[in-house]
């Protein structure tokens, strides 16, 4: 990736991540933590990967994506914005009543959403069950699916992995954004999803690894589910909360929305974090 | 006369065949049931648009869900149990929710899946089915009406919850002139005295009764519900009017069922008194199909003596 590039998509996620604790701070609740650790992996795909046009949300060859960790919507919707599906402005009334932004994604109301998500586990189904019809129809598209290593504790993803690799999905990626933390604590102590590579590997699909906050490795990662041909997924090591310093690997910031005191923190870190960047 | 008699998951098999050569973009999928299913009988028309999940419920109402996003006309089928006890959150958040184009093929509903027992007789998925906000439910009563339904819920736009059955049951409806309207009521015969609202398999139990009470000089007016979600609230309000007593028939649990969904239009429209039929509030067990219909009481004789029962409560 040239440097030009690289530079610009490190100020768009930087903008995203302001994106996020606005809304989340505006809707006094909602999940900060998975959000800022998505936030790189959302812009790549959308500012660098993805055939999606926001004047034709709905255009039969898209690219899609499925945000099975629904609740991380605010990285969704603010990456949505950033790319003018609609005005930044609707991020502040995120989860607020009679809003187009749910509190979970809804692809009724919300141009670009491709999936309604939320209920853990669902979406990669349906990411496979897009991947299917793809191949069906002889279409180019490819299918994204963006999962938290939490949820891999349900059962569903394992049925939606077996299923993928036998129908040799290859048009399907889906990405693990392993942060470590889920609500209850460190994913280890829960109820351990780990190995995750090893298991996605005996399902039969093409399996790689990448640094979820730098863009080269990012782009090696993504380069690498081209030419597969089974499903791939990419395990990207993250950090929860990214970008905040004290939220931060904090497993109480899942699902906490940052006081006024808070709020003004994070959003001068990130700027003078956009000032650098941009300047 | 013998009456030819079919199940009407030999129908839904039959029919999805049948339109698999007029509707291209209709995919057939199924759980490891195609053999008890009958969309076997696609898989074979059409082997390229038959998609086997496995023994896996959840996912493939999730991957029907992403197929009918991305535009196809998708039947996901297994028995009731799994498809709306099973899978049911999947059908709600996947499928309900974002309103999708998924057509729900249940067969094995009810007591008369017979000898497997309870763990495998449905007597709940109505009730769940109807608490998810539009969702359609069409409860086909035999062939003729099982096939004109299959066709019908392809041609719609939106979820449906289609409740098909293993036994071999009458086919009383003439193909000739039978015709399908989704959310409309059927009045099978006239009469005043008593309205007996049917749905599924005792829709031909309901006539039978219909036909001793008459004998007795009670005339009780049959009503055919086949769309029991939207419900057609003007011919239960109209026979409510005309009847003042209703009694309803169906092989389901009778919380949340056809008799619930008739109640909940009665008691705020016209309240009159209605008695139900159906499964009580118990589980089923094993035994010949036939025999248990007859021990849970869905059966013509139960209808009947709850009809006398009625119209001496009158």
């Amino acid at each position: 990736m040239d440097q030009l590039t690289k530079k610009q998509l490190e100020i768009t996620a930087c903008k995203v991540r302001m994106g996020i604790i606005e809304g989340v701070y505006n809707a006094k609740s909602g999940h900060p933590g998975g959000s800022l650790s998505i936030a790189d992996v959302l812009t790549y795909l959308y500012f660098n990967r993805m055939n999606v046009d926001p004047k034709d949300p709905k255009k039969a060859d898209r690219d899609r994506l499925v945000l099975s960790k629904g609740h991380t919507a605010p990285a969704l919707y603010s990456v949505l914005a950033q790319k003018s599906y609609f005005p930044e402005e609707e991020l502040k009334s995120l989860r607020h009543i009679g809003a187009m932004l749910q509190g979970h994604p809804d692809m009724k109301h919300i141009p670009g959403v491709d999936m309604s998500s939320g209920s853990l586990g669902q979406g990669i189904s349906a990411a496979a069950g897009m991947a299917l019809a793809g191949k069906k129809s002889g279409a180019s598209y490819r299918v994204y699916a963006i999962l938290g290593d939490g949820e891999l504790e349900e059962g569903q993803v394992w049925e939606a992995a077996m299923f993928s690799a036998h129908y040799r999905l290859s048009n399907l990626t889906a990405i693990v954004d392993n942060n470590g933390l889920q609500i209850d604590g460190k994913i280890t102590d829960v109820c351990s999803p780990m190995p995750i590579t090893d298991k996605f590997a005996a399902f039969g699909w093409n399996v790689v690894t990448a640094d979820a906050h730098d863009f080269d490795s990012l782009e090696k990662a993504f380069a690498a589910s081209d030419n597969s041909d089974k499903p791939t997924v990419i395990v990207q090591t993250s950090t929860k909360g990214k970008g905040v310093s004290y939220m931060e690997n904090q497993v109480g910031w899942h699902g906490t929305a940052p006081n006024t005191e808070q709020y003004e923190i994070a959003m001068k870190e990130l700027s003078d974090r956009l000032a650098v960047l941009e300047g | 006369m013998e009456i030819k008699k079919k199940a009407t998951r030999e129908s839904y098999g039959e029919a999805l065949a049948a339109l698999s050569t007029e509707f291209e973009d209709l995919y057939v999928l199924d759980a490891d049931l195609a053999a008890a299913t009958k969309t076997g009988i696609f898989k074979k028309a059409c082997p390229e648009r038959f998609i086997d999940c496995g023994i896996a419920e959840a996912n493939m109402m999730g991957v029907a869900a992403g197929m009918a996003a991305a535009g196809k006309k998708v039947f996901a089928s297994s028995f009731a149990m799994f498809a709306a006890g099973r899978a049911f959150e999947i059908v709600r958040n996947s499928i309900g929710y974002p309103h999708l184009n998924v057509k729900i093929g249940a067969t094995h509903a009810g007591i008369s899946v017979g000898e497997d027992g309870a763990t495998h007789q449905c007597n709940e998925d109505i009730a769940l089915m109807r608490t998810i906000p539009g969702m359609t439910i069409i409860n086909p009563a035999d062939d003729v009406e099982a096939k004109a339904a299959v066709r019908a819920a392809l041609e719609f736009e939106g979820p449906v919850y289609m409740r098909f059955g293993r036994l071999a049951v009458p086919v009383f409806n003439d193909p000739d002139t039978y015709e399908f309207k989704l959310g409309k009521g059927i009045t099978l015969r006239d009469g005043n005295d008593i309205t007996i609202v049917a749905t599924g398999l005792m829709v031909n139990e309901a006539l039978i009764a219909a036909d001793k009470l008459l004998e007795e000089g009670i005339k009780a007016r049959v009503i055919n519900i086949h769309t029991i979600k939207p419900i057609d609230r003007e011919l239960i309000v109209k026979a409510a009017q005309e009847t003042c007593a209703i009694v309803t028939a169906e092989e389901h649990s009778v919380i949340g069922g056809l008799g619930s969904a008739v109640a909940d239009v009665v008691t705020e429209e016209y309240p009159v008194p209605v008695y139900k039929v159906g499964v009580n509030d118990e589980f089923g067990h094993s035994g010949p199909a036939v025999e248990l219909l007859k021990q849970f009481g869905l059966c013509a004789d139960n209808i009947a003596d709850k009809v006398r029962k009625a119209l001496g409560n009158k």
